[in-house]
């Protein structure tokens, strides 16, 4: 079979899942008849962001985990679901290995499956006067980095799939749940597919209203709600950047197409000062910045934590945050172009990365401190981005989707065991009860704080290593990557500490259902625990020597996507034979010894001395109000946005409308009416008063005349006679 | 084959005659008939569609005297955009005759008897060659949509159609002006009287008086589009008429505004409509009604009324395709015009689908829905979706089209649409989520889901947002040659200064005059 040729099946087949879970799913699983029971354990739940899992489940917990659900509904009722959705996805993953696996087999690496051409645009005429059509196909590309992707949001989203059957088992709407994420799956993948920016764009726009949809899972909740219409219009305004920046880019390069894009980008010279590329750069970047949560536009992702727990960790974790790191890889040849653009990419990057970890350090819902990890992560990707270490971003952004989705994973199994509680400080002491979910999660920990040979390390480590000695890196760049990287050790450890160790501080009536999650949650989060540790292996630092090529696989594979990033590499290697390599052995001995720093410190205040925090968090004085209130960014973009920009201007221009515009429109209708009225007046009593006058001038002046005309025929005869008698009277007498 | 276009037209008239036949007193035959006439009307658009060449211009032409001594013609034709509109006005004349079946229940026999002449008139209005003949439709819709309003509208109903009225006689007496200066001009020049377009556009009008006649045009279209700040008539007419009044009202009669702008003003009066003054008039109050309406849309509480007021911010993106007078700006904007007909005629429906349950308007009466209805909340989310733009919906097309007309001529005007994109965005989402999402309260927990016949006139329509969406291509193919025509008369030799192969082939301005009318 020929997987390369069939690569635009990937997408369709969770389509296919998705429009037969929306066309025949609430026939597969069919709804509880009161509408009411749903809601009723969101209301008192002890968090404000408790995630409505709580307590309908807590009252399922008495049958098996796992199996609750078929005491409600008919056993197998929704085998159907489970098995149909999971299994698009699967087959997606199926198909892509043969792809990946054929594509390596190919000398140049790069497939392309046109299948038509969806917008023909119009011709336009480019600078240098050839011409060019505005238009975009219906094409899939297959390259190396495409390739990474796909794999990532097949594998990850396969196992997100599996363990969403046992998370949301207990759930209504089950079957709207596999709908929505199937779709997402589906524009996922024709994202990180698509052969041009514009049918990116398709899937950009179609992750993002999955995830409106899916943050607003729980919908009769208004938390929910309102927290996916924020993610929804943050990510416009984000996109709105997106669209200006490939509207410049088709007035540049008269096409969309990447392999085209690259290919006149290439020949380009890099621009120096602030001209169109670095224009089109930013704006696209822009768009990233919404898509991807960076500075200004990263508010919206930790309230997506609304959402269920497999959605935090598919979508808002795992891949489509990290679409904004894949866009800018993919321009990678437009940002070596724009060297300031790209600084741009590395300061919003390493500004974010500080800030989100900052924030992270004082949360005590377990989902928000992996949200602000999350934003801190891509943080850490787009300051590689920026430094031109674009395989690094990829890397990283490749392995944080493992340990991330475990931790989000892992989070929701606690969560599940907790009945449904998310507040740290309500936790401790877990280890045992739940065995499996504290052994994955202390893999990923450890992954994610940078402790050498876990995944985690390799990335993280490179990423500042690049950011120290790339042309494009500064020394500033690496020191607010390494304080984040030793702020991301603690606060991860911290959420461990308070978590699994220490004197349980769980409530009683929730104490007695702590259980371990079915297998189907369990499974996944193994799988996820082994790729955590493992998956680092093959993009080895240049300086394990000891380690041969086949460690160094991922680089390599790579190379051709950003080759002319190989060719700052070869420059920048050259620089590097200037320092010995103590330089780098020092640097990572740092970022390790950091990174045992912030677990030992983590150790140290919530698990040995346990009053510290507290004195520290008095000691702080304002400073730790602002951390968790998260330095009021939220409460200032409403005050500027929501209600002065957006409701004020609408209330304004609604009260300009009715009073002015339509005012004046009243008014001319009513000056109207005036003049109507005394035109009225002036026709009764002047114009038709003096007709009127003449008429009563008339009868009165026939008065007389009238009174002869009696209608008595007498009368009248008797006057006939009278004249006639007169008239003879008058001959006769003559 | 050679009447097709006089069958169209005068299918609805030939409807309407039958509908008078059928006593009052039997309300299904008088509902079913409407269904089947204007169903009918539909059906003969379709001949069209097939028989459509889009080498050609003017195609299907009839002429024949109408009123020799004032040369006034019957004459008719139509292009890719008459095309579209045609076919535009036949499919939702019908579906809005069949949402109306339950919703009507007092005068069934006038009311169906306005809705086919209303769709004759429109009908008239994008068929139409000859300017007085023009006019006459022009104004006819007027009465039809009148009583519409006023018979079976809102509370508020004898106002706003009063309102409409009298703002739509007032721009087109203007019109009638502008047109009869042109007419004069014609004869001055010919000394023959004639209103036929073809003989009109060969007039040469100086400047001074091209800018008159282009205001006077102008106010005219602007009332019907409408533009800020000639456009208050509208959430009034729209809130008050009945669903399937706003209906056509927004999908239709709006573009006869838009068709005029681009049928009339700019081929005939390309000086004026090049003037700095004249474009950058245009383009700030578009860029006004795009931003302006959005934010107006936020602080709605009346659900059909925020509609309306998106129709205002939508039909902005269109004149500003228009007057950015390039090939991408036009056909983007005739785009738009259809998706704008496609998606607030389904933003229309799904009010009228709920106003029907629960005889109220008020978003803050609406929470939850999804619980009851699902089906309608889906179609709803896709109507949004297209409303908004989203890709790979019918509303991305029209918008990024448009965008890359505007762009052309200034990075100002780009900024400035994708300002309203992002604002689309909040408006819609955020009535999304208040009607939709939420706590469902007990009125609308036993407010029943769509009904077959309720499916069946979204469907259509939603087809049809895909189809524009997904594949785009017959749209602008058919679109070429018109969009071609009026870029060379506005800016003639556009395509040969920017090295651009010509849809037209030959680069004569006259071409459009000749192609098919065989009137020379």
């Amino acid at each position: 079979m020929n997987f390369l040729d069939s690569i635009w099946l990937i997408p369709l087949f969770p389509l296919f899942g998705a429009v037969v879970m929306l066309l025949m799913g609430r026939r597969l699983d069919p709804q509880p008849a009161s509408p009411v029971a749903v809601a009723s354990g969101v209301g008192d739940a002890p968090d404000a962001h408790g995630h409505g899992h709580g307590e309908r489940h807590a009252s399922a917990h008495d049958a098996a985990p796992g199996h609750g659900h078929e005491a409600h509904h008919g056993a197998g009722s929704r085998a159907l679901v489970s098995l149909l959705c999971p299994g698009m996805v699967l087959l997606s993953l199926i198909f892509t290995i043969g792809a990946v696996a054929q594509l390596a087999a190919t000398s140049e690496r790069v497939h392309q499956v046109i299948k038509y051409t969806w917008i023909t645009g119009l011709p336009f005429q480019l600078q240098d006067g050839s011409l060019a059509r505005f238009g975009a196909d219906l094409g899939f590309l297959l390259d190396p980095l495409s390739a990474v992707m796909t794999l990532v949001v097949t594998f990850v989203g396969f196992l997100i799939h599996v363990y969403s059957i046992g998370y949301m088992g207990h759930e209504t709407g089950y079957y709207r749940f596999f709908a929505y994420m199937n779709l997402f799956v589906f524009f996922m993948l024709t994202l990180v597919l698509a052969n041009n920016y514009l049918l990116l764009f398709v899937g950009w726009e179609g992750v993002g209203l999955c995830s409106y949809l899916l943050i607003g899972f729980y919908f009769h909740k208004k938390s929910a709600g309102d927290a996916g219409k924020k993610a929804f219009v943050v990510n416009r305004i984000g996109d709105a950047g997106f669209i200006v920046g490939m509207l410049l880019m088709f007035s540049v390069v008269g096409t969309v197409r990447f392999v085209d894009v690259n290919q006149a980008f290439g020949g380009m010279s890099p621009e120096t000062g602030f001209g169109v590329l670095s224009a089109m750069a930013l704006l696209l970047f822009i768009g990233a910045t919404g898509k991807s949560a960076q500075v200004p536009l990263y508010t919206w992702l930790p309230d997506a934590m609304e959402g269920p727990t497999p959605v935090s960790a598919l979508i808002h974790a795992a891949t489509m945050v990290t679409a904004g790191v894949y866009m800018v890889a993919r321009s990678n040849v437009l940002y070596q172009l724009t060297p300031e653009t790209s600084g741009i990419v590395a300061a919003i990057g390493a500004f974010t990365a500080i800030l989100a970890a900052s924030i992270a350090l004082v949360q005590n819902d377990i989902k928000r401190v992996l949200a602000y990890s999350t934003v801190s992560q891509l943080g850490f990707m787009f300051m590689a981005a920026g430094v031109g270490a674009y395989w690094v971003a990829i890397f990283h952004l490749y392995t944080h989707a493992f340990f991330k989705a475990l931790l989000f994973l892992g989070s929701g199994s606690v969560i599940h065991a907790m009945s449904g509680e998310q507040d740290i400080r309500r936790m401790g002491g877990l280890k045992d009860k739940i065995p499996i979910t504290h052994w994955t999660m202390f893999v990923a920990s450890l992954a994610i704080a940078g402790i050498p040979g876990l995944a985690g390390f390799f990335s993280k480590d490179e990423i500042l290593w690049q950011a120290w000695s790339s042309p494009l890196g500064s020394k500033a760049v690496w020191a607010v990557g390494t304080v984040t990287a030793f702020m991301t050790a603690f606060y991860m450890w911290r959420l461990m500490y308070l978590t699994f160790y220490g004197r349980s501080r769980v409530a009683p009536e929730v104490a007695a259902h702590v259980h371990e999650s079915p297998a189907t949650m369990t499974v996944p989060l193994t799988i996820l625990a082994a790729g955590s540790a493992l998956a680092g292996w093959i993009g080895v630092p240049k300086l394990w020597t000891m380690f041969g090529d086949g460690f160094r696989t991922f680089e390599h594979w790579l190379e051709p996507v950003f080759a002319s990033g190989a060719a700052h590499a070869a420059a920048a290697a050259h620089g590097e034979a200037h320092h010995d390599t103590s330089i780098e052995w020092l640097l990572m001995g740092l970022s390790v010894l950091i990174a045992l720093l912030g677990i030992v410190l983590a150790r140290y205040l919530y698990s040995v001395n346990t009053a510290a925090p507290d004195a520290i968090q008095r000691a702080s004085g304002p400073l730790y109000g602002v951390l968790s209130n998260k330095w009021y960014v939220d409460e200032i973009y409403d005050f500027l946005f929501i209600n002065g920009l957006s409701k004020g201007g609408g209330r304004v221009l609604s009260r300009f409308d009715n009073r002015i515009v339509d005012g004046g429109v009243n008014g001319a209708g009513w000056m109207t009416r005036l003049a109507a009225t005394v035109s009225g007046f002036w026709d009764t009593w002047v114009v038709d008063g003096s007709i009127r006058l003449l008429a009563f001038g008339v009868k009165v002046a026939s008065y007389p005349m009238r009174l002869l005309q009696s209608g008595y025929v007498q009368s009248y005869a008797f006057v006939i006679v009278v004249g006639v008698a007169v008239a003879l009277g008058y001959y006769l007498t003559r | 084959m050679d009447h097709i276009l006089s069958v169209v037209l005068w299918t609805p008239l030939a409807g309407l005659l039958v509908l008078l036949a059928i006593p009052s007193s039997n309300a299904r035959a008088i509902k079913l008939w409407a269904n089947i006439a204007s169903f009918i009307g539909f059906l003969v658009c379709l001949p069209l569609v097939f028989g459509y060449d889009r080498t050609l211009d003017f195609q299907f032409v009839e002429k024949a005297n109408w009123i020799p001594s004032i040369g006034a013609s019957y004459h008719l034709g139509i292009d890719g955009f008459g095309l579209l509109l045609v076919v535009l006005t036949g499919l939702l004349s019908f579906l809005s005759i069949l949402s109306s079946w339950n919703a009507i229940t007092v005068r069934l026999k006038e009311y169906y008897a306005h809705f086919l002449l209303l769709e004759f008139a429109c009908m008239g209005v994008f068929m139409a060659l000859d300017f007085f003949l023009f006019f006459v439709f022009w104004e006819l819709v007027l009465v039809p949509m009148y009583f519409i309003i006023a018979i079976w509208g809102g509370p508020r109903r004898v106002y706003s159609a009063i309102k409409f009225v009298i703002f739509t006689l007032f721009g087109s007496i203007l019109m009638l002006l502008g047109i009869l200066t042109l007419y004069y001009q014609h004869y001055r020049q010919f000394q023959v009287l004639t209103f036929d377009i073809n003989d009109l556009i060969r007039t040469s009008v100086p400047p001074e008086m091209q800018w008159w006649i282009f205001w006077a045009l102008f106010i005219g279209f602007a009332v019907k589009v409408p533009m800020f700040p000639l456009h208050t008539w509208l959430p009034d007419a729209h809130t008050e008429a009945p669903t399937a009044g706003s209906v056509i009202l927004a999908s239709v009669l709006l573009k006869m505004g838009t068709y005029g702008l681009i049928r009339f003003s700019l081929p005939l009066l390309p000086d004026a409509a090049k003037d700095p003054t004249v474009v950058s008039v245009v383009a700030a109050l578009s860029i006004i009604a795009i931003v302006y309406g959005a934010l107006v849309c936020l602080m709605q509480k009346d659900w059909k009324k925020l509609v309306a007021y998106s129709s205002v911010s939508h039909m902005g993106f269109c004149t500003l395709g228009i007057i950015a007078m390039n090939p991408a700006g036009l056909s983007g904007s005739i785009l738009q015009q259809i998706n704008h007909g496609i998606s607030t005629g389904m933003l229309f429906l799904i009010v009228g689908v709920v106003y029907e349950r629960r005889h109220t308007r008020m978003i803050a009466e609406y929470s939850g829905l999804l619980r009851a209805m699902p089906v309608l909340t889906i179609v709803f989310l896709i109507t949004a979706m297209s409303s908004m733009g989203l890709p790979p919906l019918n509303g991305f097309i029209g918008e990024i089209t448009i965008l890359r007309g505007a762009y052309e001529v200034s990075l100002g005007w780009a900024f400035a649409c994708v300002a309203g994109i992002a604002l689309g965005a909040a408006y819609l989402i955020w009535l999304f989520q208040r009607t939709m999402l939420g706590e469902i309260t007990e009125k609308n927990a036993g407010l029943r889901d769509l009904s077959f016949r309720e499916i069946a006139y979204f469907a259509p329509l939603l087809v049809w947002a895909f189809w524009i969406g997904l594949y785009p291509k017959p749209f602008f193919d058919i679109l070429e040659r018109p969009v071609a025509q009026i870029v060379e008369r506005v800016q003639p030799g556009y395509y040969a200064e920017r090295n651009l192969p010509n849809p037209l082939g030959t680069p004569s301005p006259a071409a459009r005059l000749t192609g098919g009318s065989g009137s020379q």
